[in-house]
């Protein structure tokens, strides 16, 4: 047992498959630069010395790297691209979308593309551009995976999945969750860490976790929301509410099992995300809720999330924007109080 | 060029593969046109030379990425027709199970990543797959067939200059065949030789004639050689023209009646047939046996294909992922 943070154990995990697999390998931009940054959050930081022509280090060019890795996946090898920051994938849309989710339909299902794409996502006071959360732009994509790691021990064992996979998969990291060091630090950083097992272990897609039990409400979150919502559960505690926080860990599949369980339990659902309302992920669980098991529910399905507007930099806004606790707090008493 | 050095058989060979593009394009043309066969349909006459050529000089185990208009390259790179026919009827039996059709065609046991209809989407696949051959210390290329106008997509600038950084065992081969879509290349480019864009990659860029055969096939054996011993990428443009549609029933109006007049005496078909007759490597009744061989063959095909199975519709709901 060793307690990483998600950066550190990140490194650790791509690392061993890299070691055990030698199909595996880097690809992306300043992953692998002596005197440099590991990516942008220090999850490579050092790997070129131990793997110098498995850490393949691009020019800033998003759509033709992901379109290499698609290529080279096709050939057999397996690559994890990633970018800097997610909001970047715009630039490879037409690789990902068309060429990375499609290969293997198009073939007839003779191909695989098992690429694994890694994103940092969340807003973090660095304007628009740097900030979107894209799992909801992703989330209507079929032929893509995607798995949302709250915690180092999550992030070990679904990257691990995803590597030992042969399809794509598309995982979401978030930049205050790293706890990155030194000059990569972040302000404003909640801890993700893990006590991390030595022995092997993965974590199947489509496994919700439930965080912490509760009785009155089951709240749904990812990433930072997830541990938002940890927080918003520790102080309604005190004033004897019960919520019980379940982590989906991976958005495609989706674990409705899990979910149903829990609201059959608690009768009440909210789900709270920080990228915008509209056709949001809490819209995708909201409406598969109404459809399949609205007889479990005894009051209205409440949605948490940025309002539809675009990235704010301005602390103010910022703070306005992003969901805090004492608003999944006052939501929930709502609920609860009716 | 030598070209004494052919055998009888190899020109032949070539010759037959040529026809056999142009009377399976001139086929699915008219049993699209008939309405039998469901889709759209992206031709290639006239450009046979560039995919047989540039095809004959790969190896097997070589792969290809092609385009929209892929039906050319997959036969010369050795997809069966037979599955070839079945995919654009939308068959179970079809190279991509009915899933892929006319544009996405491809067989990758024969080297072909099915086709991407995206312009410029297949260059950095290409790429990618020179990028494993490399890692994985292979003596094996790949090649990407381009049209003249996904020289001005972005990709095209990402892929080629990451090829040429890297010194990839790739050929990106570019089929100008004077049209993006309705658009004449002047329209679109201002340099004569789109190879001219190789120079700020430093990698060598050739223009040549698309349609003389041989002669695409000699520059193809070089790049391929550089690209497998190791000494990087090539830009490699074919000046072709396109004798029939952009897609289904485009009369072309847009190309000039004596422009279209000339492409049909350039074609490169009629060229080498003549080259093989006038060198004395074949009488106009073997070239005319090759002709009717193949107008029989594609008769048992296209029979075939027509009675193959259908995809069930729920076979629509499989394939997406391996787990």
């Amino acid at each position: 047992m060793q307690k990483m943070g998600i950066a550190e154990a990140l490194r650790m995990a791509i690392r061993q498959e890299m070691a055990r697999d030698e199909r595996v390998f880097c690809i992306g931009e300043d992953i692998a630069i002596p005197g440099g940054w590991g990516g942008a959050f220090t999850v490579t930081l050092g790997m070129e010395k131990e793997f110098s022509h498995r850490m393949i280090n691009t020019p800033i060019s998003e759509a033709g790297f992901f379109g290499i890795a698609c290529g080279a996946a096709l050939m057999g090898m397996k690559p994890i691209a990633d970018v800097q920051y997610a909001d970047f994938l715009f630039c490879a849309m037409d690789q990902i979308c068309n060429n990375i989710a499609k290969l293997r339909y198009m073939s007839g299902g003779k191909l695989n593309v098992p690429i694994v794409m890694r994103a940092p996502v969340g807003v973090t006071g660095r304007g628009s551009q740097h900030a979107q959360n894209m799992e909801t732009f992703f989330m209507p994509l079929q032929g893509v995976k995607i798995v949302c790691p709250a915690t180092a021990y999550d992030a070990v064992g679904l990257l691990r999945t995803a590597v030992r996979g042969q399809d794509p998969v598309m995982i979401f990291e978030h930049k205050l969750l790293y706890g990155s060091k030194g000059a990569r630090a972040e302000s404003g950083a909640i801890d993700g860490s893990s006590e991390i097992p030595e022995e092997d272990f993965t974590i199947p897609f489509g496994q919700a976790v439930v965080r912490r039990c509760g009785d009155d409400i089951t709240v749904v979150g990812t990433l930072l929301m997830m541990h938002k919502c940890l927080q918003a559960a520790e102080q309604l505690q005190k004033e004897g509410i019960s919520v019980e926080v379940i982590d989906p860990r991976s958005l495609v599949p989706f674990d409705y099992v899990t979910l149903k369980k829990s609201i059959a339990k608690t009768s009440r659902l909210m789900i709270v995300e920080e990228s915008p309302k509209r056709s949001g992920i809490g819209a995708e669980i909201a409406a598969t809720i109404a459809e399949e098991a609205v007889d479990l529910l005894n009051a209205p399905i409440k949605r948490i999330a940025a309002p539809d507007t675009i990235v704010p930099f301005s602390p103010p806004m910022e703070n306005f924007y992003v969901p805090q606790v004492q608003r999944i707090c006052n939501e929930i008493r709502q609920i609860i109080l009716k | 060029m030598t070209k004494e050095k052919y055998s009888k058989e190899f020109l032949l060979e070539i010759y037959q593969k040529m026809v056999l593009i142009r009377q399976f394009e001139e086929r699915v043309k008219f049993l699209f046109l008939e309405g039998v066969m469901p889709g759209t349909i992206h031709q290639c006459q006239g450009q046979e030379a560039t995919a047989v050529g540039v095809c004959t000089a790969l190896k097997k185990d070589d792969i290809i990425t092609s385009t929209h208009r892929p039906h050319g390259h997959a036969i010369a790179k050795g997809v069966s027709v037979q599955s070839m026919m079945d995919e654009l009827f939308g068959k179970l039996t079809g190279c991509c199970k009915g899933k892929g059709g006319s544009m996405h065609l491809g067989d990758l046991e024969k080297g072909m990543i099915p086709a991407i209809a995206i312009v410029g989407g297949n260059l950095p696949l290409a790429a990618g797959a020179a990028l494993a051959f490399k890692m994985r210390e292979e003596k094996r290329i790949a090649v990407s067939f381009i049209g003249d106008g996904a020289t001005n997509e972005g990709i095209f600038h990402e892929t080629l200059n990451m090829a040429a950084l890297w010194q990839l065992p790739v050929v990106f081969v570019i089929e100008n065949n004077l049209y993006g879509a309705s658009t004449h290349v002047n329209l679109t480019i201002r340099t004569d030789k789109i190879s001219e864009r190789a120079s700020i990659y430093k990698i060598p860029g050739i223009t040549i004639d698309g349609n003389d055969v041989l002669e695409v096939y000699e520059a193809s054996k070089e790049v391929a050689e550089r690209a497998r011993n190791g000494q990087g990428p090539t830009l490699l443009e074919l000046v072709t023209y396109r004798i029939t549609g952009h897609s289904r029933r485009d009369p072309c109006l847009y190309q000039p009646a004596q422009e279209r007049a000339e492409a049909k005496k350039n074609e490169p078909i009629g060229r080498f047939g003549k080259y093989l007759v006038d060198n004395l490597y074949a009488s106009h009744q073997q070239l005319e046996e090759i002709e009717n061989n193949i107008e029989k063959e594609l008769d048992v095909v296209v029979e075939a294909a027509k009675s193959a199975a259908e995809p069930k519709p729920e076979d629509a709901l499989s394939d997406m992922f391996a787990e």
